[in-house]
């Protein structure tokens, strides 16, 4: 597992910044925040990100930022997952690529976009397209390492990331690939996609307070606070694993995907896009509601999302009959990269026993019935968990994930 | 416009866009072979040259520069004419 994100560019802080709760929320950086309404001049920016170990100059000049967080997260995910030894045992023909992506290298549009303007179409990089497509990263990826398997992009915006890796592992489960580096990567904290955020009243507009911004399931959230990052996890066979003595996370026990056939943005009322989405993965986990030990929410901060998820989470598992967290206090929301890092996240949490609370949840929702996971990291009973990812278009994606085989001793 | 003056602009301008040392930059050094530069690369190659000489340089007249020093004959010949 890698994750490149604005709570930590390696596991161990990333989970360390989790469990402490700490929002990653501040000033914008990355661009001159003053073209933004002042409300939403905030976001969570991944701090201190050194692509140099993962591409040459001349390669990084022509890699939009979403594909180099997403590279780097795929490296580090291969490293951890063993790197050379696994690469070295496997047919290049049998390793895969699935990341997703919700608008691609929208960076890179945004400039070039005013180049055309600003200095005419002769003055438009020849790297453009290579640059903002959103298959860019999945192409990338498979380019550096050499595999030649399945290669594909995923864009369903919030919801790429799950969908990705349900895509993954049902890519080794009907036999096309051994392993697939799968996950998503954003980085559209960009003038024009915060602006058009901020126009569909989406973000938060609490920049007199930012790392208290995202908020979710708290009665007092007012939208989502924009991320930026990748989360990539290396998935394996399970007796390819094994045959190699692989260090082993955990399991996809369970995938699903639907969609609401609602509206194009708002979650449909109820959550029973979602509440369907979830039952699927249980049944193709072949497990019940009462198996899983908690719920890594979609939990956006947004006034909508949230009440249409916990409705959901209600109508499928009863009213707080089951822990439920959402990480996106402390990252905000990284688009397609949500759905990866929450993943890891629940990997972490499975070899823990421990959920992380969720941050900036302070109060009670009535309205919501849902045992939100607050204050503290909660230590669950060890058993599978539900990882949710919802996205405009209204597509949703449930991952039910597993622990590991206990360590050998 | 000094050939020197132009051979040194071509070398920031390699420096800048393909993270080359300078003293890559010579003469004979070939864009393909020697600086790994491929079509994409060369088109925005050029675009650079032609903000930093205020020329310009019909895509037709590309046809048959492989080296820094054909390129800078080139920027010589165009800087004769009106830019634009």
């Amino acid at each position: 597992m890698g994750v490149t994100c604005p709570a930590g560019t390696d596991l161990d802080t990333y989970w360390a910044t989790l469990k402490e709760g700490r929002s990653a929320a501040g000033p914008i950086t990355r661009f001159d925040a003053t073209i933004l309404p002042e409300p939403f001049r905030f976001a969570c920016e991944v701090p201190d990100f050194d692509v140099s170990p993962y591409l040459d100059f001349k390669e990084a000049r022509h890699a939009d930022r979403a594909t180099q967080l997403g590279l780097a997260a795929a490296m580090d995910a291969l490293a951890d997952a063993g790197g050379d030894a696994l690469t070295g045992a496997t047919d290049p023909a049998r390793c895969g690529v699935y990341v997703g992506s919700g608008v691609g290298g929208l960076m890179t549009l945004e400039r070039e976009d005013r180049n055309l303007f600003e200095k005419g179409s002769s003055r438009v990089s020849p790297y453009l397209v290579p640059m903002m497509m959103a298959n860019a990263t999945a192409g990338t990826v498979g380019l550096k390492l050499g595999w030649t398997g399945p290669n594909l992009c995923v864009t369903t915006a919030c919801a790429a990331g799950t969908h990705a890796i349900g895509e993954g592992a049902l890519m080794i489960r009907y036999g096309a690939a051994d392993v697939v580096l799968a996950g998503g990567t954003e980085a559209c904290n960009t003038p024009l996609a915060m602006s058009a955020f901020g126009r569909m009243g989406a973000l938060s507009s609490r920049v007199d307070d930012p790392t208290r911004a995202s908020r979710p399931f708290d009665p007092d959230r007012d939208g989502f606070v924009m991320g930026e990052g990748s989360g990539i996890l290396l998935l394996e066979e399970w007796d390819h694993a094994v045959a190699r003595g692989a260090r082993i996370w955990g399991e996809i026990l369970g995938y699903a995907r639907n969609s609401d056939a609602f509206h194009i943005t708002a979650p449909a009322p109820g959550g029973g896009g979602a509440a369907a989405c979830m039952q699927l993965a249980l049944a193709d986990a072949g497990l019940e509601p009462g198996d899983i030990a908690h719920v890594n929410a979609h939990g956006t901060s947004t006034p909508l999302n949230d009440a249409s998820e916990a409705s959901a989470i209600v109508k499928v598992f009863g009213e707080r009959s089951v822990p439920v967290t959402s990480g996106k206090g402390v990252t905000g929301h990284l688009v397609a990269g949500a759905g990866a890092i929450e993943a890891v996240a629940v990997l972490l949490s499975l070899r823990d026993g421990v959920v992380p609370h969720t941050a900036n949840h302070e109060r009670e929702d009535p309205d919501l019935g849902i045992d939100v996971v607050s204050g503290a990291p909660r230590e669950v009973a060890p058993g599978p968990a539900v990882s949710n990812s919802f996205g405009f278009g209204g597509h949703n994606a449930s991952v039910v994930l597993g622990p590991g085989p206990a360590p050998a001793t | 416009m000094e050939r020197e003056a132009v051979l040194s602009g071509l070398a920031d301008v390699a420096v800048e866009l393909l993270g080359v040392d300078r003293d890559q930059i010579t003469e004979d050094a070939r864009f393909v072979e020697d600086l790994d530069v491929d079509s994409l690369g060369l088109v925005e190659f050029v675009m650079a040259v032609e903000d930093r000489f205020d020329v310009k340089v019909p895509e037709e007249r590309l046809d048959g520069i492989a080296t820094i020093g054909q390129a800078a004959d080139l920027v010589l010949e165009m800087a004769g004419t009106p830019a634009g």
